[in-house]
């Protein structure tokens, strides 16, 4: 199956390069995603019909130029994030490259978008990695990150009393980053962490983890890990009735998971989130236009992917030009305000708006479809997002 | 007492959650085992049949609002139907070639009925709870009764599979039509019909572990891709062919991998391939494979 998809890929490529090195008569925005498997609910396809509703909004041109996306499933693997990314630069004359979920092919993306200065604007993924240790002058990181989290969800539960920690991790970038970030958080509000286990991405059965979890005697269960991974820790956590000895905290959640569990299994939990469709009438009204068209809810990625674009629109119609760095300059200049956020982006790429600490309602509680959350917290973005003083970013100096 | 550093109760209850996954692998690679006896086709659409009776179980509740226990005897005979279907309308046609057409050809199936289900359902899953609540405290850890059921079923059904192939004459006609379908249609039997009636059987199974599978993993369209790819290394690992055997190495090898869990987590999900590739070195039969 693989070597299947190896030859397509190749074959792609192959007419790829047949139509190579387009005159620049349009602005392509390239757009790589899980669009699946175990992320798509959370971005996915519908995470690409965002960005497109962003382009018709804005009028479907840009300089006079049409505006094309070109979209692909990079199935969580680097490598074909990566060459994805070359190819588009290389032969389609790409623009500007928005990153959807999964930090492995985020960081990967990044490193090609450094060396061909082209523009990556990050919402799927959370590495604060890709604006710390790995920033680059042609990354930012938009929609949120893994201190941010930490920073919300961490502190929220260590304030309540939760102080003994065991981390049930994704084995890969973003999950340790996750870990990483929380249990420094953890530790520094006084709160302890008694251990960690690491399960492969997109494990179907999470009961021998969570006995290790249950046996550490440990009273928070932090679940760093995502999309289906979450769900099927949760699911299993209320099976085995871990949730009566320890209370579980969902480092990265989305409204896709809630929905996916029903109340009954999530209640009470808390969760930080950069953007919820139901936080105020701007936003409702967004929600509204996508859920006439996807017929779900937005997640917060797919709201970040609709404000990506149209910034950087504003970003290119401001500069005059979509020269990379032209356009950065730009992007990092300019004030933002809209729907999903107000703020600016950081010299090292890192966009800093308010997160919001959620509190998901009792199944009582819930009025309608997709009502699952109310905003417990709204949290500043300087308290949440890396500090100057914690960032090793060399831009940032 | 510990086992490195891990405590006995500990071990128990993970050898125990181990058999519980070893017996959806058994499931399934006794249907893969089967179809590909008789029929020689390896049916990569067997993870997404499994799939399949795991989404028909939850849409005869949700829809139809019939209990899990019916649904339990509906969903493996509509996926069972479903095979049959498949086989006469498909697979029929390619039996004299290679063995890459029928791979192929159930690919494609799958890629199509989980492109399908996807795109009405999504990947994140159907909320779905156990049909038999709560659990029973063993001492050593707390064991949902559903899973412990589980066991119970899969076993009885392994074994009552075992028992018609190797010990009854309807097995001894399907033995002989694998070994020589024409010398046994010269004997008065229907080998075609048979064959159908296999794959309809087999697939069932695959059904059966899916409607099993619904209450403890996630029902959602995807559910299928990764246990696929396990349950053939299963297959290969224990031989191709060898009822009992695959039945056993489905067991053992949920065990095994619930081991690692525990011993070192990162390899989880790897350690079967490790073992795949050393028993193809040691013994390219398979485990209880015969050489031919």
């Amino acid at each position: 199956m693989k070597h299947t998809v190896k030859l397509l890929t190749l074959a792609l490529g192959a007419a790829g390069l047949l139509t190579a090195a387009h005159a620049q008569d349009k602005v392509r925005i390239g757009f790589t995603t899980d669009m699946s498997s175990l992320y798509s609910d959370v971005d996915g396809k519908n995470g690409a019909m965002a960005i497109q509703m962003a382009i018709d909004d804005f009028g479907g041109k840009v300089l006079g130029k049409p505006i094309e996306l070109l979209s692909a499933d990079h199935q969580n693997k680097a490598d074909i994030a990566a060459s994805k990314a070359r190819e588009w630069i290389d032969t389609q004359g790409l623009d500007v490259m928005i990153g959807g979920t999964n930090s492995g092919t985020a960081l990967a993306t990044a490193k090609v978008a450094e060396e061909k200065k082209k523009l990556y604007i990050v919402n799927g993924a959370g590495s604060s990695a890709l604006t710390n240790a790995a920033c680059s002058p042609y990354t930012v990181h938009y929609a949120y990150d893994t201190v941010a989290l930490a920073k919300g969800t961490g502190t929220a539960i260590v304030k309540q009393g939760g102080k003994d920690w065991f981390f049930l991790t994704a084995d890969y970038a973003f999950g340790h980053a996750l870990e990483t970030d929380t249990a420094n958080v953890v530790k520094a509000a006084g709160g302890t962490v008694k251990g960690a286990v690491r399960a492969p991405l997109n494990t179907s059965d999470f009961s021998s983890f969570l006995l290790q979890a249950q046996s550490s005697g440990a009273k928070i269960l932090g679940l760093a890990n995502a999309g289906g991974d979450t769900i099927a820790s949760i699911k299993a956590a209320s099976e085995f009735g871990i949730t009566k000895t320890m209370k579980l905290a969902g480092l990265l959640m989305f409204v896709t998971d809630v929905h996916s569990l029903g109340l009954k299994d999530t209640q009470g939990m808390y969760l930080t989130d950069s953007w919820y469709w139901d936080k105020d009438d701007a936003s409702r009204a967004f929600a509204k236009k996508f859920f006439g068209k996807a017929k779900r809810m937005p997640t917060s990625i797919q709201a970040a992917n609709y404000s990506a674009t149209t910034t950087y629109l504003k970003a290119v119609t401001a500069a005059k030009t979509t020269d990379s760095d032209k356009v950065m300059a730009q992007l990092k200049s300019m004030k933002i305000d809209d729907f999903f956020g107000k703020g600016n982006i950081r010299p090292d790429g890192r966009y800093v708006h308010d997160m919001y600490l959620l509190e998901v309602k009792k199944p009582a509680d819930s009025k309608s479809p997709w009502d699952y959350m109310k905003v417990a917290a709204t949290l500043k973005g300087e308290d949440v997002f890396t500090t100057k003083a914690e960032s090793k970013c060399a831009l940032w100096k | 007492m510990d086992f490195f550093g891990i405590p006995l109760s500990a071990l128990l209850g993970q050898l125990l959650l181990g058999l519980v996954n070893g017996s959806f692998y058994a499931i399934l690679s006794l249907g893969l085992a089967v179809i590909f006896g008789l029929l020689n086709v390896i049916n990569f659409a067997h993870g997404a049949l499994f799939m399949l009776g795991a989404v028909l179980t939850w849409m005869g509740m949700n829809y139809l609002e019939l209990n899990f226990w019916v649904m339990i005897v509906l969903a493996p005979l509509a996926v069972g139907v479903v095979g049959i279907v498949i086989e006469r309308l498909f697979l029929r046609w390619i039996y004299r070639l290679d063995h890459l057409y029928g791979l192929l050809l159930t690919l494609g199936l799958t890629l199509m009925l989980e492109g399908v289900l996807r795109s009405a359902y999504g990947v994140s899953g159907l909320p779905y709870s156990a049909p038999i609540s709560g659990a029973t405290n063993l001492g050593f850890m707390v064991m949902p009764n559903y899973r412990g059921f589980v066991v119970l079923a899969s076993l009885v059904v392994c074994f009552a599979t075992w028992y018609v192939i190797e010990k009854t004459k309807l097995g001894a006609y399907l033995r002989a039509g694998t070994e020589n379908p024409r010398l046994v249609e010269a004997f008065g039997i229907n080998v075609p019909l048979m064959v159908t009636l296999t794959y309809g059987f087999g697939v069932a199974l695959a059904g059966l572990a899916g409607v099993l599978a619904a209450p403890i993993m996630q029902v959602s369209p995807l559910m299928g891709q990764n246990l696929i790819i396990i349950v053939f290394a299963v297959v290969v690992i224990g031989g191709m062919g060898s009822i009992l055997g695959t039945i056993l190495t489905g067991l053992g090898l949920g065990v095994v991998e619930g081991l690692t869990k525990v011993f070192y987590p990162e390899a989880s999900s790897t350690v079967v391939f490790v073992i795949m590739a050393i028993v193809l070195l040691i013994r390219p039969a398979g485990l209880f494979g015969k050489e031919k």
